[in-house]
């Protein structure tokens, strides 16, 4: 099959809900830029220079629009506008504006294409530029996918230094000195004598000027903040306990709310008794949802209280109630029937395995559902008040929280203001926004009141959309100490087939998601094949950190492991050997350099695992050492390389990464969801663990830069847990095949 | 029937129920919200306060039980002019990325080094071990208990 055949996924799937919403597609329509956000209201003396900066006379806010949810991005994303604009971050307010189409993600769209992120041939550039065009048209507002740095990069630097040369501009009209003889530097124009004009008191006068055209973007030997590790302004408001995230939001008049849903997901609601609930002292209203109640009360723990109290009569999930029902759903789903994809098909990978002198290797290997479960349970709140409605929450998907209260609730969606909040952690979980529907249909209740809906955090393991459960199975062959051929076949049920719905657009074709990290591998092994079986939709689905990755770098890379040793190769060496891309191949010479690498087993009873992930374009290869104790397996060293590109901010990257690679092995040693009676079983954090602090080794990170632009939010996930598993094997001989790990091995 | 909590060494009387666990009669009656719900069952270590400067799940404590108790949340602990020195090593190791749980595991660092100077790897554990960090922070906030510790007994 041609390439053309298989272009664009989501491209594809948005630009027919764009023709069909009636947007002309045209180079006129798509060169436009969308209209600024901050000007319409904006006070006499004020200037929104661009939609990422604005200025008045109390101060210099800039605008971030990708979410906030501890990744660091609303810092980022303030530094490459204040590199521009000469201007210091202690000097600036950041603010991530409203939801609005000037704030389109240019890079999400081209996601979920069938191309390498390595492959920069033209086809491949056409289908981005086209996803970009689209998501454009559509003001498409998404944090997510690794996309926000390099998103954001030009665009940002691009708008600070239009907003320098406009506020010279209106300085050289102010003085009458000559905008070449101006300077700029710590939020002011520099007069010729030495005077500084601060930025805020030009801000009237550079509302009356005409902004600057295109300003060419400085080199990054000039570069003052991109690249240092300058303290992030929200690190210390989160130290000193003022960080104000929309579960601590107050409000004059607020009162609190709780939800209560069937927690067999998407099940009906037969019949409910509430008059406990009603009758409990500081219980204000009981509110009918989709599928179970809201309980509005004075304070949070009353109508968490309440909420308990109501008889419910659940129906049945609409699919298998029980967890070997859903893994019977993925295990029956390696059909040509079900086929997805086959994107990787090089060589005759079958015919290569069934040859194999020494004889086929094979294997089975699942992953598990998995929560996102961030530490601030799901909330939001809102209020309706004389045909407007306010939101306050934390959301990736601004604009959508608008369409959907526009499609659930009947309101229109430029009536419905979406106020951004911090986030206590996000994991992918504020893709969705079930948790703000409900909120508003609470404030429909409570017109004129502002209600702050909490959920409990038993309330937020039964209503996620976990990381799908997936099973793979490899075949493959091995030839005078060489891997010769590798066949994977992977099935899970499809995230973009879920979530997409979710969102309101159309979803068709293939799921990329679903071979993610294991089709775009960059190994030269001469018969190498993955094709892709979409499982049939089950439990509601979602992006999870680093999505199908998370489970295929697991199922490639132990895979992978396990042919190299059966070659009796080094695991390490042989991974060097096979691979096609500079770039990956110095990933994995920098984690060996690093680990000082002597094999697999550097002394009885330690084990050392490597294993290796591109995702999110960014190579990554990690080394896992566990030391196999009498109290159980300990992790004790863990090295991490990757070629990131630009790196914005040394400290924040390495946290990033460093963050990514604990969430890998967090999850892979302890974490699942599984379902009983069509219900998530693990109800609070006593059944679903991640990494403990006593459980976390000493981890180095080297950042390879370049002058790419990537995003390091999931790039580290994907190797972790086949690096441990790994190691685990080379430490004990055990070979697990199956996560979390816990199942099989004891952790000390 | 109001009730008075000793909460940042002020008196405030608070009309609800005794059982009313600590955690919500600080965030929902008194507005400090810089306490912070994560679990409700005493798991996740996000709701800790100091009771007579010793570290508890605000989550687990029902007022009516805290009569003569000297309550001190994270805003009694430092402000940004004065930070307590567990909050000087957060923000100069740049601890937090969602920074969710961190509130909870300052008032755990604070009360370790205020009873013990200087603490072992394996001490620093057994006080910080029950604290969930979803971003996965750990390398930093050991570095950052044992930056406290070296400043603290500097001063």
């Amino acid at each position: 099959m041609g390439r053309t055949g298989r272009i664009l996924r989501r491209t594809f799937l948005i630009g027919t809900a764009a023709v069909a919403g009636g947007v002309a597609f045209g180079v006129w329509a798509v060169r436009r830029d969308p209209a600024n956000p901050l000007l319409p209201g904006l006070p006499v003396g004020a200037a929104a220079i661009t939609p990422f900066v604005r200025i008045d006379a109390a101060g210099v806010t800039l605008i971030a629009p990708r979410a906030e949810v501890g990744q660091g991005i609303a810092h980022a994303q303030a530094m490459m506008i204040a590199e521009e604009l000469d201007i210091g971050l202690d000097q600036v307010a950041i603010d991530p504006g409203p939801p609005a189409p000037a704030y389109w993600n240019g890079r999400v769209a081209a996601e979920g294409l069938p191309f390498a992120a390595i492959d920069d041939g033209m086809m491949a550039r056409g289908a981005r530029a086209a996803g970009d065009a689209v998501s454009k048209l559509l003001g498409i507002q998404i944090t997510g996918g690794s996309t926000s740095v390099p998103d954001m990069f030009d665009r940002l630097r691009a708008a600070g230094a239009v907003a320098r040369e406009t506020l010279k501009a209106a300085a050289s009209r102010e003085t009458g000195v000559p905008v070449a003889q101006l300077g700029t530097a710590g939020g002011a124009v520099i007069l010729p004598d030495g005077r500084a004009l601060p930025y805020t008191a030009l801000a009237a006068a550079a509302a009356a000027t005409p902004p600057a055209g295109p300003v060419p973007l400085r080199p990054p030997e000039a570069w003052r903040l991109i690249g240092r590790s300058i303290p992030r302004a929200d690190i210390a408001r989160k130290s000193l306990g003022t960080e104000i995230y929309g579960i601590d939001l107050r409000l004059p008049g607020m009162v609190f709310a709780t939800a209560r849903t069937n927690p067999r997901l998407g099940g009906p609601v037969n019949g409910m008794d509430a008059a406990a609930a009603e009758a409990m002292p500081g219980v204000l209203r009981v509110v009918p949802l989709p599928g179970g109640a809201a309980v509005i009360a004075r304070d949070t723990w009353t109508a968490f209280r309440a909420a308990g109290a109501i008889a419910f009569d659940w129906g049945a999930a609409p699919f298998p109630a029980t967890q070997a029902g859903l893994w019977r759903t993925i295990a029956d789903s390696f059909t040509d029937e079900r086929r997805d994809s086959r994107l990787r098909d090089d060589g005759d990978a079958a015919a290569a395995a069934t040859a194999a002198a020494a004889g086929a290797v094979t294997a089975e290997y699942r992953a598990p559902y998995l929560a996102h479960a961030p530490l601030e349970p799901m909330n939001a709140t809102a209020l309706w008040r004389d045909g407007w409605l306010d939101i306050w929450t934390g959301t990736q998907i601004p604009r959508f929280v608008q369409s959907n209260v526009e499609r659930v609730h009947g309101i229109p969606s430029e009536r419905v203001r979406v106020h951004q909040m911090p986030s206590g952690g996000s994991f992918g979980r504020r893709l969705e926004d079930d948790y703000v529907q409900q909120a508003v249909a609470v404030a429909r209740a409570m017109e004129g009141t502002p209600v702050k809906l909490t959920w409990t955090r038993e309330e937020d393991f039964a209503h996620d959309f976990p990381r799908p459960a997936a099973i793979a199975r490899g075949r493959g062959a091995v030839a005078d100490g060489r891997v010769t051929a590798l066949e994977l076949a992977i099935a899970a049920p499809s995230v973009a087939e879920s979530q997409i719905a979710r969102l309101g657009l159309p979803a068709a074709g293939p799921d990329i998601a679903i071979v993610a990290g294991a089709w775009d591998q960059p190994y030269a092994i001469p018969h190498y094949r993955v094709t892709g079986h979409r499982a049939p939709a089950a439990v509601p689905v979602s992006s999870w950190r680093s999505v199908g990755a998370s489970h295929n770098g697991f199922f490639h890379e132990s895979f992978l492991d396990e042919l190299i040793h059966a070659a009796g190769a080094d695991p390490l060496a042989e991974r060097i050997r096979l691979c096609s891309h500079a770039p990956s191949r110095r990933v994995l010479e920098a984690a060996g350099a690093m680990a000082g690498w002597a094999g697999p087993r550097p002394a009885p009873g330690v084990g050392r695992g490597v294993a290796f992930t591109l995702s999110f374009g960014v190579p990554v290869a990690e080394i896992v050492e566990v030391a196999d104790t009498p109290g159980g397996l300990r992790l004790t060293g863990v090295w991490v390389a990757a070629e990131v590109g630009r790196v914005i901010d040394p400290a924040g990257a390495e946290a990033q990464a460093t963050g990514g690679v604990l969430w890998g092995l967090g999850h892979a040693m302890h974490a699942e969801i599984t379902y009983e009676g069509g219900a998530a079983e693990q109800t609070n954090f006593h059944a679903f663990g991640g990494l403990r602090l006593s459980e976390v080794p000493p981890v180095q990170v080297r950042l390879l830069e370049t002058d790419a632009l990537r995003g390091l939010g999931e790039p580290t996930v994907p190797p972790a847990a086949a690096a441990l598993a790994n190691a685990i094997f080379a430490a004990t001989g055990q070979r697990i095949r199956e996560m979390p790990l816990v199942r099989h091995v004891r952790f000390a | 029937m109001a009730i008075v909590l000793s909460v940042n060494g002020a008196d405030r009387a608070i009309e609800a129920d005794a059982e009313m666990p600590l955690l919500w009669a600080l965030r929902d009656i008194l507005g400090l919200t810089g306490t912070k719900f994560g679990c409700g069952a005493g798991i996740c270590g996000a709701c800790t306060v100091h009771l007579d400067g010793r570290a508890a799940r605000a989550c687990q404590v029902p007022i009516g039980d805290l009569a003569g108790v000297a309550v001190t949340t994270i805003e009694g602990l430092g402000t940004a002019e004065a930070p307590h020195p567990v909050q000087r090593a957060w923000i100069e190791e740049q601890v937090a990325q969602c920074g969710y749980c961190q509130p909870g595991q300052i008032m755990a660092a604070a009360a370790l080094l205020a009873n013990n100077p200087a603490p072992s790897d394996d001490d620093i554990v057994a006080a910080m071990d029950g604290h969930i960090c979803r971003c996965a922070t750990y390398p930093r906030i050991r570095s950052a208990v044992r930056a406290a510790a070296a400043a603290m007994r500097g001063a």
